[in-house]
């Protein structure tokens, strides 16, 4: 028997009346009271809140990392002993790598792609809202550990046979390696949404050719996510059963190979530096243009350098085995592979300084932190290029060099991109600017204090300091470039409280923006700030790469989605012309509670493999809830098939 | 409300476990009876042909390292260095009793464990009192005794990275302990000239 | 005859106490640990690559700081309500084209340049003569090394801990293998690293071509001592070297004075024999360094102290104060008894 017709509202006007307006924001808010937070599936309240955590777990890193140079600042410093110093170190890499440095580009992504692309909504909103709990649940996991005492300890890669069954005792490692599965599931969720997004999502007209550079970076990152993170779950899987079972994926003499791991991790980990670097390019491709007053110069080598480093990204792993006995031709290949990907990069640089050449410039606070991109980064991708190179790399590794060039790239290619894009979206998320004087002073001291703690530390990688060293003695003479280290250490602590009072500060005391504070031409910034729930009152209809500078066209937007409930426009692929209609889902608690059981299925399997048959059960009864059809949102969506 | 206080309880045994047992101690502990001296420098030999006398046993003390994961790691390692293979193989037994069975001859507990160690036993068991350092001791004892499964499965280790022989210590079942008299020191016909 | 035989004898005391005195005297104070200093063909070959790398990686910074920094200085300025520029929408620019086209292709070539100079380098260390090498077996262990001379015959092979000898001029060639876990050998002066991989044997050589002392340590994260995971490799004229290596064949020297002789039987009495060798005695345990000469090293503890009275009885009252987390347990030797053992194995030169 047919469910009876629910009666038809029609779609939205354009512009869309009063009514409309209202009718939208009450369809797209999540509900009220804390159930209706844990409830919601808004991409923009899921992206704030993304965004916040994964700052949360980067000012914990940046503690850790200031104990550290605490400790380093003075030869044979008794501060801090072998055991809390490889925790810490550990600890730090594992949070800066895994739960701030590429969630936060993924949590950009959920907040901004929508806007971007002229949709209401991301794909898969409830899979958007397990994610985020995933994260966040796995990241709590790890450090109510590391206040336990069961934090991991041998490195933030986590070679084996170190961090294996015996040389590891305890359930140290065994929270590190299941760390790495909730921050996985949760970044293949987070990559395959942003797909399906990017393709199905956009606007009518915004052709694959038009969308902004930074939705490019998002896509193409999440492809590299898909292909690069299965084999840290695989690496860090057989870690977890050499461990608590007794497997010997690792163990040399009962056929396995220490060197497994490696091969395994690096597949994995040398993409991941571009997970965090492409979207950072990403905000550069946004920034620029803007405070440049014109659009950005080579569009398409753009594109076609973001595909190119992508596909490189795969073939370089190996350059961080090159003190291993492998063959000496084969680490020649990846020397090869490690200088070429050089070259997109460089394409983009010298389109953006093309950019700016020929550009205006208007020096406002994100324009200067993405301006030390071009000292930062770039120093970080010579000491790269020397990296690459076997030879140097057998006197390099494993020694403050690689410190100094890690960071400079991250630092300089994704951080300082990501506070320039925190200053230049801040705006449109919240309504208000963030104070320029208080920027300039986050950015100098930030720049300052980062050269001031990571360039000597080429000095003394080349003077013989290793890395994880939890000390050193005083005849080695490396105490005057530790203590200068440490001191930029203090001025790079200073910067960030800085940030984080201007963040605070500018939500009641900044100065209100409008839609477009910036003068920018991308969609995001046609709306109201902080934007409606529904993010565009009426779908627009593009005709080109910056929609907001280009003279407008008829048709101007799309009539017709329904107001009354959460309709959005498919489009095709590769044309972005109209495909179909789809009904996106209302807020429900369940992504909610299959995190909280997949969370016990994860905790559990930890301490017995029981855990992963009797855990399974919480988990399959959460998500036959989440899908289960209710018969008002069937009725609703029948309804609206049946009339054309 | 009761589920929370459950969970709550849940959290604060694990809590509390968790400390115990993630502990890395490289000190031994403050007042430790200092272990048993050495009296003569022979090489070690079975015994006891004469009783050495055993520092004082704490009932408290002695399974501290039970609960200490890196505290059983050591004494695997030290199983493994101190050749305990060379007679109790991975705890199979070859010349020397298993231990990773249920019969125990001179009993179970870690103070008997550990007399055993230092004092020696009649039919080969060399006396290491003198030779291993106390904290040491301890942990070879909570090692061996994890050999039967005694250990809480969390704090017993995994496998080591070596040919594989018995299932690893912390999947293994708790055998339960059974007394058995200890056989007659047979008298010794030529003098023992000394292991290892 | 009689004659000829007198000299052979004097010949040889000559030797033995040219030896002797080798032992005795350090040729020189450690050199600075240093990449850049190099003193050995695998390290200057590095070198000359850095020096390179470096220059052209300068030049080519400079070039983008300078073409920024000018792009800055010139470019007109503007505010948020500046009208973009969108004159070439959909047009192509000619003169951005061809500066990016130029600076990406001058790129490219200095990037092929740069792999190119990358293996040949790589090619000349492959190929450093190896004819009259001194074949070593180096095995790391947590946290100290295990060094072994590999003789033909095998009665001349010798086993050492922490401090290498090597012949100036005579390529060295090194086994490595590990115990437990990864390792890194690694003397920035004469070669660079290579790792030491549980299961795996790999082979590293150079050769010191200059006199010295230079410092070498673990350079892959090996657990809580890593840090003080170091070592010597003692680089010395040939004949010195030959004496030194004669002297390591030997077992160890009898102790002669009361306290040496009570310092003898402590070792022999206690812990110790777990884990420790002295040739010629009844310890031959092989889970700690061999202490057969160890009084002739010069520093203790895998180059962490020096190798004096006080400090080595620091050493073996407490290891685990100086490096904690260490394998050497604490001991409860009286005073006395630590006193006679550090004059003991201080006299085993």
């Amino acid at each position: 028997m047919q469910p009876a017709a629910a009666p038809r509202t029609p779609g939205n006007a354009v512009p869309p009346t009063d009514a409309q307006r209202r009718a939208l924001e009450r369809t797209w808010s999540d509900p009220p009271g804390w159930v209706g937070w844990l409830a919601a599936v808004n991409h923009k309240a899921i992206g704030k809140r993304f965004i916040v955590t994964a700052f949360g777990f980067f000012v914990a890193g940046g503690v850790l990392a200031a104990l550290m140079r605490l400790q380093l600042a003075k030869p044979e410093n008794k501060l801090i002993g072998p055991d809390l110093y490889n925790q810490l170190f550990t600890m730090h890499g594992t949070t800066m790598m895994f739960l701030f440095a590429v969630p936060v580009m993924q949590a950009m992504a959920v907040y901004l792609v929508p806007l971007m692309i002229g949709s209401r909504s991301v794909a898969f909103p409830r899979m958007n809202a397990y994610a985020y709990w995933v994260f966040l649940f796995g990241g709590l996991m790890l450090y109510i550990a590391f206040l336990l005492n069961i934090g991991p300890d041998a490195g933030w890669f986590a070679y084996v046979p170190l961090a294996g069954p015996d040389y590891s005792p305890g359930k140290r490692m065994d929270f590190w390696a299941q760390m790495i599965t909730f921050t996985e599931t949760s970044g293949l969720l987070e990559a395959v949404i942003v797909v399906a997004t990017v393709f199905k999502l956009r606007a009518p007209g915004m052709t694959l050719n038009r969308i902004p550079l930074f939705v490019w970076g998002m896509l193409v990152t999440a492809f590299m996510v898909m292909f690069a993170m299965p084999s840290v779950m695989l690496a860090s899987t057989a870690l977890i059963t050499d461990r608590l079972v007794g497997t010997h994926f690792y163990n040399p003499a009962e056929g396995g190979d220490a060197l497994l791991w490696q091969h395994l991790f690096w597949f994995f980990g040398h993409p991941e530096v571009y997970f965090i670097f492409l979207p950072g390019l990403g905000f550069m491709s946004s920034i620029i243009p803007t405070f440049a007053r014109r659009p950005i110069f080579g569009y398409t080598a753009m594109v076609l350098a973001l595909i190119a480093t992508a596909f490189l990204a795969f073939g370089l792993w190996v350059h961080h085995m090159f003190a291993t006995n492998l063959p000496e031709l084969g680490k020649s290949f990846f020397t090869a592979a490690s200088m070429m990907i050089a070259i997109p990069s460089a394409v983009q640089i010298f389109c953006w300084i093309a950019t700016l050449w020929t550009g205006k410039l208007n020096f406002k606070t994100p324009l200067l932190f993405v301006l030390a991109f071009f000292f930062i980064l770039v120093l970080g991708g010579m000491t790269g290029l020397m990296l690459a190179s076997v030879p140097l790399d057998l006197q390099v590794h494993d020694t403050y060099f690689v410190v100094a060039h890690l960071h400079y790239v991250l630092i300089g290619g994704a951080v300082f991109p990501l506070f320039g894009a925190i200053y230049y979206w801040y705006p449109k998320i919240t309504g208000r600017l963030m104070s320029e004087r208080l920027g300039r002073w986050n950015f100098w001291l930030f720049f300052i204090g980062f050269n001031v703690a990571f360039f000597p530390m080429h000095w003394l990688g080349l003077h013989g300091m290793p890395r994880r060293v939890y000390t050193y003695s005083a005849e080695m003479g490396w105490g005057t470039m530790n203590a200068i280290a440490s001191l930029g250490a203090l001025l790079i602590a200073i910067s960030v409280l800085l940030f984080i009072v201007n963040v605070w500060r500018s939500r009641r005391h900044g100065e209100p923006a409008g839609a477009d504070p910036w003068g920018a031409g991308t969609l995001e910034w046609s709306m109201p700030s902080p934007p409606p729930a529904c993010n565009f009152e009426a779908i627009p209809i593009v005709h080109g790469r910056d929609p907001l500078w280009e003279p407008q066209h008829d048709p101007k937007a799309v009539a017709g989605l329904a107001v009354d409930s959460r309709e959005v426009l498919l489009t095709t692929v590769l044309d972005a012309k109209p495909d179909n209609r789809e009904s996106f889902p209302n807020p429900t608690i369940w992504p909610f509670v299959g995190a909280i059981a997949t969370t016990v299925l994860f905790v559990g399997s930890i301490f017995t493999p029981w855990a992963v048959v009797w855990g399974s059960v919480p988990v399959a009864i959460a998500l036959t809830a989440w899908f289960w059809p209710r018969p008002t949102d069937t009725s609703a969506h029948l309804a609206r098939e049946q009339q054309p | 409300m009761k589920a929370a206080a459950l969970a709550l309880a849940l959290a604060s045994a694990g809590a509390l476990t968790a400390c115990e047992r993630e502990k890395r101690k490289f000190e031994p502990p403050v007042g430790i009876a200092s272990g048993p001296a050495a009296t003569r420098s022979v090489s070690v030999r079975a015994g006891p042909t004469e009783p050495i006398e055993t520092a004082r046993l704490a009932s408290t003390e002695d399974r501290r390292d039970e609960y200490n994961a890196f505290a059983v790691n050591q004494g695997k390692r030290l199983f493994r260095w101190y050749n305990c293979n060379g007679c109790h193989a991975q705890g199979g037994g070859n010349m020397g009793p298993p231990l990773m069975d249920d019969k125990w001859l001179y009993g179970h507990g870690p103070a008997d464990v550990y007399a055993t160690i230092v004092q020696g036993r009649p039919n080969g068991m060399p006396a290491f009192g003198g030779r291993i350092p106390e904290d040491q001791l301890w942990q070879i004892v909570a090692y061996v005794r994890s050999l039967s499964g005694q250990l809480r499965k969390d704090v017993a280790t995994s496998r080591a990275d070596s040919l594989a022989g018995a299932p690893p210590e912390n999947v293994r079942d708790q055998e339960k302990p059974i007394a058995r008299p200890a056989p007659a020191p047979q008298p010794p016909s030529t003098p023992a000239s000394g292991g290892s | 005859m009689r004659v000829r035989h007198a000299l052979f004898v004097a010949a040889v005391l000559a030797l033995g106490a040219t030896g002797a005195a080798a032992q005795g005297t350090v040729p020189l104070a450690p050199g600075p640990h240093d990449a850049l200093a190099a003193t050995g063909p695998q390290a200057a070959h590095i070198g000359a690559l850095w020096n390179l790398f470096l220059a052209l990686c300068t030049a080519v910074f400079a070039a983008i700081l300078i073409a920024c920094g000018w792009a800055l200085w010139r470019t007109p300025r503007a505010a948020v309500d500046t009208p973009p520029d969108l004159a070439h929408v959909d047009r192509h620019e000619p003169g951005p084209y061809r500066s990016v086209a130029l600076a990406t292709g001058v790129s490219a070539l200095l990037l092929l340049f740069l792999i190119v100079a990358s293996v040949w380098t790589d090619r000349a260390l492959a190929r450093l003569p190896l004819e009259q090498a001194i074949n070593l077996r180096v095995t790391g262990h947590q946290w100290w090394w295990e060094i072994r001379y590999e003789g033909s015959p095998e009665s001349q092979t010798f086993t050492t801990a922490n401090e290498l000898h090597v012949p100036v001029g005579r390529p060295v060639v090194i086994q490595l293998n590990s115990d437990d876990v990864i390792h890194s050998l690694w003397v920035p002066n004469l070669s660079g690293k290579k790792d030491l991989i549980p299961g795996r044997t790999a082979t590293l050589s150079f050769r010191a071509d200059r006199p010295g002392i230079y410092r070498g340590q673990c350079a892959e994260f090996c657990g809580y001592q890593h840090a003080f995971m170091a070592f010597e490799v003692i680089a010395e004229a040939p004949e010195h070297y030959e004496a030194w290596a004669e002297q390591q064949r030997r077992e160890a020297s009898e102790p002669s004075d009361p306290r040496g002789k009570r310092g003898k039987e402590v070792f022999l009495g206690s812990t110790c024999v777990m884990c420790h060798t002295i040739q010629g005695t009844d310890a031959n345990a092989i889970r700690g360094p061999d202490l057969t000469h160890v009084g002739g090293r010069t520093t203790l503890a895998s180059g962490t102290l020096p190798n004096t009275d006080e400090d080595m009885k620091r050493w073996i009252r407490n290891p685990q104060q100086l490096k904690p987390g260490v394998n050497m347990p604490t001991s409860s030797l009286a005073e006395a008894d630590l006193d006679a053992l550090v004059t003991y194995l201080r006299g085993l030169k």
